[in-house]
């Protein structure tokens, strides 16, 4: 039982990570048909932003205040990416509304192009990040049975992202624009909304998040150049299974990945498991071929 | 008429690629020839790719999976031959004392090339059915065609036992019995291989000439049309879906002979998705593109990567990026260029000579 | 429902039953227990406000919508046949030919290519592969061809042809797997009166040989060529009858006429 619960916890440690990497990919793909491999990148350099201010700290402030870097660590690693994604939009994913293979291609190369960058500039070898000492415990629920409190913390960051993006979409003004250019982008326009800009912001707070994601990822792991390409995949089926453009599917997506695929591995290998919820990806699409919250078009062709 | 013509000129082209590729050995140095041998099954791989992406519009990221399963059928063959009845070295180092069952069938040459091709058509058949049939389309089949690809790369390097783990498969001696290392017999795997890629490409011209060939660029322009046109799009996706993965099981069986490795590497998500910009570069919805694409990447690739490697990473990065914003068509629709220049500058007196025809004396220009 | 058994009275021979049928997307409920048949060499007009479900019906006749209840009976050569669990490409094998709104031909392959597709009965990998047209198909396109008046355009691509001549073009793709029943989808929308007029002969022309079901905003259009219509109004059947007679319904005047 408690070896059970153990499992179902790391289930959803391993969710919340591909949820928060994910919102950021759904909400683009459904508001710009476009696919964003480079996507796992923009982990990588919120995990790369937090190892560097992590350095920073080391080097230059008191070892009393180390633990706040953490902090400074999620604000910079949102905002860096964030950053990154919004000039990448503006530079070359722009040039690819509606073409979603194209556009998949064409960031898959600029994935290779940060890649090659994180290599260039950090080395290939896997960097440590040290998680706060506040977080290096454990809760200590009954027996065996004990919670790391660093995976608590991600569990809780990731639903403080999946509100913020819900306050985003459906309590603000701009989330509203959101929606509306997701669902019809030359009426929106029409109407006065500026969809370029839309898209920047939009594309921005999806690469900002996947920043977040690497931030956390630092505290469980090593982290490294091809951090993104271990994590893309996961992500992407997230979103397949779930639905672009869907939060709910999102969330659905994340923990029959994340839960599922933790499930499968314990019971059987690494391996096998990643076999096993492939399977069940393609057996649900059977049903869903557009995923399980997909939204109905009337379109011939879409 | 046009399209007379454009047939024409790609055919010239295909035969002097064929020809300047036959006549290598007589003006390459061995090891040069060796690695174009490596090409050509990539410009294999590439032509398959093509059928499925450029004349049917389906992206698959995952044909590194029957690259490697025909190149790891075949490479089990030479390994046991290369073991001469003992137990492969790294089936001892991982402590199996008696050969696995599955390996057995595959000291039989014939048994192991069979495999080689039925495998990868079985399994796309499989795979195929079960997206195609359900309407998983678009990027929904890219996404899971690259999970595929994944899971092959860790599936491999999971069962260390069975699949030399990330070392792949190697240390090979002999083939049919013959030196592996031999020039001969260098020489004849190269233009085996090349012979494999003639008949191929003849293949392929002969469906993309033929109505097969049309249904396919129609399911490209519009699926669901097609299929209210009473074709069974899901039948022909799963057809051509089998066809390049038949074509990548050859290209990998060809390939473990003349590379003497086979290893996860070669075979997981970014080996798959490079293939694509073989024929993206190339030109995808040509035939012989996607054949010259492979040729010049890899051969830009072994340069690179011989003086400097750090840049290869960079250069096949911008290289996607660029072909596929700017190029969409590949160097091959480059020699459009000049067409379309001068149609521009006709279009271009057109205009100038019908604002004249506005002007006053309308019969003095019109005699022109 | 009088109108109904009237036609059914005059002995008109049906290709096509519509009976009782609802079609329903999550709780919204788009047709409710629609009933009407087409008969032979008929042209029947569908009107209606827009989201009155005139689209979704000519969908589920193609295999597009699945119905949710009632039959959809196709009286073709090979008897009678419920098409509503039918494949789209088995549906359209059967007789049924679909042309939906937009123009949407095969940008790729040339007019010709288009109609080579569109006129070829068999359509197995294997019959694709190796079977060529035969002589008397290659005369009939040929004919079509002359008839959509795209002959000596006919080794273009689609994209060199203006709006119009994409919609006949697709007409004649239709006629090319001699159809027994043609569905159109707003046919001459963004048509000139001329481009109109000329597809409205074409139609006549068509309906000798098989039965056509337009949906359509043109009520000019309609009148000049429709033989009945069914009105539609929020997913039921308003009334049906010849423009004349439906024209009087105070009903339908209110709903639709009316307010045009």
């Amino acid at each position: 039982m408690e070896l059970f619960l153990m499992q179902l916890f790391n289930g959803i440690s391993v969710s919340s990570i591909l949820l928060m990497a994910a919102l950021g990919l759904a909400v683009t793909f459904g508001l710009m048909g476009v696919i964003n491999m480079a996507h796992g990148e923009f982990l990588m350099v919120g995990a790369y932003t937090a190892y560097i201010v992590q350095k920073l700290f080391i080097a230059y402030l008191p070892a009393g205040v180390f633990d706040a870097y953490c902090i400074v660590a999620i604000l910079l690693s949102f905002l860096v990416a964030a950053v990154l994604g919004f000039i990448l939009e503006r530079l070359v994913i722009r040039r690819l509304y509606g073409r979603a293979a194209d556009s998949l291609l064409v960031t898959w190369g600029i994935s290779l192009i940060l890649q090659q960058a994180a290599r260039s500039i950090f080395g290939s070898p896997n960097v440590g990040v040290k998680a706060p000492s506040f977080l290096e415990k454990s809760l200590r629920i009954h027996g065996m049975l004990s919670l790391p409190y660093k995976r608590i913390f991600i569990l809780i960051l990731a639903v403080f992202c999946l509100f913020g993006v819900y306050w985003l979409m459906y309590r603000t003004r701009q989330g509203r624009n959101i929606r509306a250019v997701m669902q019809n982008r030359d009426m929106a326009a029409a109407l006065g909304v500026n969809t370029g800009r839309i898209d920047s912001a939009t594309f921005a707070i999806g690469s900002g998040l996947a920043g977040l994601a690497g931030c956390a990822l630092t505290w469980i792991g090593a982290i490294g150049p091809t951090l993104g390409t271990n994590y893309i995949v996961d992500t992407f089926m997230t979103v397949v299974v779930g639905g672009a453009g869907s939060l709910l599917g999102s969330v659905f997506g994340a923990g029959f990945i994340g839960i599922g695929g933790t499930a499968f591995e314990f019971f059987t290998t690494a391996s096998i498991g990643k076999v096993l919820i492939f399977l069940c990806v393609i057996l649900l699409l059977q049903f869903r071929p557009k995923g399980i919250f997909a939204v109905k078009n009337r379109a011939l062709e879409d | 008429m046009k399209t007379m013509k454009k047939i024409k000129g790609t055919t010239i082209l295909a035969a002097v690629i064929f020809l300047l590729l036959a006549a290598l050995p007589f003006y390459m140095p061995m090891f040069r020839v060796s690695l174009f041998g490596k090409y050509m099954c990539f410009a294999i791989i590439a032509l398959g790719l093509d059928m499925i992406w450029g004349y049917t519009g389906i992206l698959s990221l995952g044909h590194g999976v029957y690259f490697g399963l025909g190149a790891y059928c075949m490479a089990m063959y030479l390994k046991l031959e290369a073991a001469g009845g003992n137990l492969p070295d790294f089936m001892s180092w991982s402590g199996l004392d008696r050969l696995p069952a599955a390996w057995v069938p595959f000291g039989n040459p014939v048994f192991a090339v069979a495999m080689a091709v039925a495998v990868p058509v079985l399994l796309a058949v499989i795979i195929g059915y079960l997206t195609f049939t359900n309407k998983i389309r678009g990027v929904y089949f890219s996404i899971l065609s690259q999970a595929m690809a994944m899971i092959m790369g860790t599936l491999l390097i999971g069962s260390q036992a069975f699949t030399g783990g990330s070392n792949g498969l190697t240390d090979f001696k002999t083939i049919f019995g013959q030196d592996i290392h031999a020039p001969v017999t260098k020489i004849v795997m190269f233009y085996v291989t090349l012979l494999v890629l003639v008949l191929l490409f003849a293949l392929c011209r002969f469906l993309t000439g033929r109505r097969v060939g049309k249904v396919l660029i129609a399911i490209r322009d519009g699926e669901n049309r097609a299929g209210f046109a009473g074709y069974n799009t899901a039948n022909y996706k799963v057809f051509v879906y089998a066809l390049s993965a038949f074509m990548a099981g050859i290209a990998g069986a060809l390939y473990v002979g003349q590379v003497g490795i086979i290893s996860p590497a070669e075979v997981g998500v970014v080996p798959s998705v490079e293939m694509i910009i073989w024929v993206a570069i190339g030109g995808k919805g040509t035939l012989i593109g996607p054949v010259l694409g492979a040729l010049a990447v890899n051969s830009l690739k072994t340069t690179a990567s011989e003086n400097f490697p750090e840049l290869w990473s960079y250069f096949i990065g911008v290289l996607f990026v660029v072909v596929i914003l700017w190029l969409p068509g590949g160097v091959i629709s480059l020699k459009e260029i000049p067409g379309k220049i001068r149609a521009k500058l006709r279009l271009h007196r057109e205009e100038t000579s019908s604002a004249e025809e506005k002007i006053p004396d309308k019969t003095a220009v019109r005699s022109k | 429902m009088e109108q109904l058994m009237e036609r059914m009275d005059t002995g008109v021979t049906p290709v096509l039953d519509i009976e009782d049928v609802s079609i329903q997307f999550g709780d919204f409920k788009a047709i409710k227990d629609v009933s009407t048949s087409i008969g032979k060499n008929e042209i029947r007009f569908f009107i209606g406000p827009n989201g009155a479900g005139k689209t979704t019906i000519l969908d589920a006749i193609c295999g597009k919508n699945k119905v949710s209840d009632g039959k959809i009976v196709f009286h073709g050569d090979s008897g009678d046949r419920d098409v509503t669990r039918m494949k789209e490409y088995a549906i359209s094998d059967l007789g049924i030919g679909r042309k939906f709104q937009a123009p949407s031909v095969f940008g790729g392959i040339t007019i010709d290519e288009n109609m080579e597709l569109a006129v070829a009965r068999k359509h197995s990998i294997y019959s694709t592969t190796f079977l060529k047209l035969s002589k008397e198909k290659r005369e009939y396109m040929n004919h079509i061809l002359e008839f959509i008046g795209l002959k000596d355009k006919r080794f273009q691509y689609p994209s060199s042809l203006s709006h119009g001549e994409k919609q006949w073009l697709e007409i004649g793709m239709l006629m090319a797997a001699r159809p027994k029943l043609m569905l159109l989808d707003e046919p001459v929308a963004g048509m000139g009166r001329r481009e109109t007029e000329k597809t409205a002969e074409m139609l006549k022309n068509i309906k000798k040989e098989c039965s056509i079901i337009v949906v359509e905003h043109d009520m000019q259009f309609a009148k000049d060529v429709s033989d009945t219509v069914t009105v539609f109004h929020e997913g039921t059947v308003l009334d049906e009858g010849t423009m004349e007679t439906v024209q009087q319904n105070q009903q339908v005047i209110d709903v639709y006429l009316g307010r045009g």
